[in-house]
């Protein structure tokens, strides 16, 4: 099982700071907890000032083929948008993301593990459910599992013609990530400052 | 010596690699380092190089110390959890050595031990931090250090002729960025890339020394050409080789290319550090040859 949670409200709006938004919301599969309540008030509060462009709620976003389906008639309004914002766990965001390849996808929430539960999560979008989630520094590829080492802050010396020194048959993970940041021309993103993770599982040690 | 003084007043800065040996005896190591390395101002110590266990860096770099050489100790990111990294950095700094190269390390999957846990609590990039906030007196945890806080020169590493330079770049950047002071680069055998590279690193303003690794033979840089990351030796130096058969001329080519490359390399980088890899021997004729 997964619990999602809001990433903090100074966070969330700094990825989006007057820009258009278009927002995605998964109440999931019934095995993740989904902030419902909190996640509704604050994007009433966005919704304010005019900037918001669309607000779907729907479930299963990591499945491909649902999220097409659902995102279809939504087009012209994601179009419209700067930056995608979807309150989702991690699979969600980098399912999303992996479609919507030129648009600015971004996570609103962290993503944890609840113990006994894996949850439904499609195995070519990989979600740790690290409770940090990174994926808007990474254009929406996670570098938890797309990299063998899981570093935060960027390549390591071990990539051979793209592949990662661990497996070869395994693209780099942080090549693939650069790729997209500069596909969306957010190379900036890596001037963000050092990424130390935080392995605490105790919640009151973890919010430190 | 803190070889960021020596940057700083613009000497052209050459350091050689010694890997510990796989176990207790390091006389052989010492004896080589004192006949060969002479020539050079650091010696750089590898940390398990290849994720392969071998005898510790900071043990070897205190010897080469007491030896009267001047070490630069390499800590990877591998084996640590962020508690044993900084410990071991105050060791270091009680200990005399002056000189770091930080790095994330191999992959245990690529040593002798594939089944050993990899640690990577920290990264190369998180690691330069780390020292630097040692440097001012408080721990990662936010912990005061009790006296004088600990002085390095922080190098890190960076791969020139990798097929992706650009992410290499923006890696360098947040390098420098988190407090790297001066960059080794991977082994270099297209003095084109690294010009090139050279030419957009150096906004960043932090010395660079040219890599370096002798190539011995056509077997070894066919070698490095399918396996190691960021190097590439081209046809024309694989030809070269392959035309100094003779036994008695082996190993002579290799170094004239290394000293043609380093001639070439020479106006637009900071200094050269050679991994002779067993060839230490070689280093000084190498030099010579360079004209260094």
């Amino acid at each position: 099982m997964l619990i999602t949670q809001l990433k903090s409200k100074e966070t969330i709006v700094s990825l989006v700071d007057g820009k258009k938004v278009f927002i995605i919301n998964c109440q999931g599969c019934k095995e993740v907890h989904f902030p419902e309540k909190e996640a509704a008030e604050f994007q009433k509060e966005l919704a304010e000032d005019g900037n918001v462009t669309g607000i779907i709620t729907t479930d299963y976003i990591c499945n491909p083929e649902n999220m097409k389906l659902r995102l279809e008639k939504h087009m012209s309004a994601i179009e419209a948008a700067d930056v995608v914002l979807v309150f989702s766990c991690g699979v969600g965001v980098q399912t999303i993301a992996e479609y919507l390849e030129d648009k600015k996808v971004c996570a609103a929430c962290d993503t944890y593990p609840l113990p006994g539960f894996q949850g439904v999560t499609p195995l070519e979008y990989d979600c740790d459910q690290c409770g940090e989630c990174y994926l808007n520094i990474t254009g929406g590829i996670c570098p938890i599992t797309a990299c063998s080492k899981s570093l935060v802050n960027g390549p390591c010396g071990g990539t051979k013609n793209g592949k990662c020194e661990v497996d070869g048959d395994m693209e780099c993970g942080w090549e693939r990530i650069y790729r997209r940041l500069a596909q969306l021309g957010r190379q900036d993103a890596l001037k963000c400052p050092v990424q130390i993770r935080n392995f605490a599982t105790d919640d009151e040690v973890k919010n430190l | 010596m803190n070889i960021s003084e020596l940057f700083q007043r613009g000497e052209f800065v050459v350091s050689a690699e010694v890997g510990p040996p796989k176990g207790t005896n390091i006389d052989h190591l010492v004896e080589e380092a004192k006949t060969y390395l002479t020539g050079v101002t650091a010696v750089n110590v590898t940390d398990n190089q290849s994720s392969v266990m071998r005898l510790g860096s900071l043990a070897t770099c205190k010897v080469l110390k007491d030896e009267g050489l001047t070490p630069i100790y390499q800590l990877t990111c591998r084996d640590r959890n962020r508690i044993a990294l900084q410990s071991d950095l105050l060791s270091a700094a009680m200990l005399g050595i002056e000189n770091l190269l930080l790095l994330t390390g191999d992959h245990t999957k690529m040593g002798d031990h594939p089944q050993a846990k990899p640690v990577f609590d920290l990264d190369s990039v998180s690691l330069i931090h780390t020292v630097k906030l040692l440097e001012s007196g408080r721990d990662l945890g936010g912990n005061e250090l009790v006296g004088e806080p600990p002085k390095f020169a922080k190098g890190a590493v960076v791969s020139p002729c990798s097929d992706s330079v650009d992410a290499q770049l923006a890696k360098m950047e947040r390098k420098v960025m988190a407090g790297a002071d001066y960059f080794q680069t991977q082994a270099v055998y297209e003095p084109e890339k690294f010009i090139k590279f050279m030419e957009k690193a150096k906004q960043f303003g932090k010395p660079v020394q040219l890599g370096i690794v002798i190539p011995k033979s056509v077997g070894m840089a066919r070698f490095m050409n399918a396996n190691v990351a960021g190097v590439h030796v081209p046809d024309s130096m694989i030809e070269e080789l392959k035309a100094d058969k003779e036994k008695t001329k082996a190993g002579i080519t290799g170094i004239e290319i290394a000293a043609r490359i380093i001639k070439e390399c020479k106006p637009y980088c900071q200094g050269v550090h050679i991994m002779a890899l067993g060839w230490e021997s070689k280093i000084p004729d190498l030099l010579k040859l360079a004209e260094i």
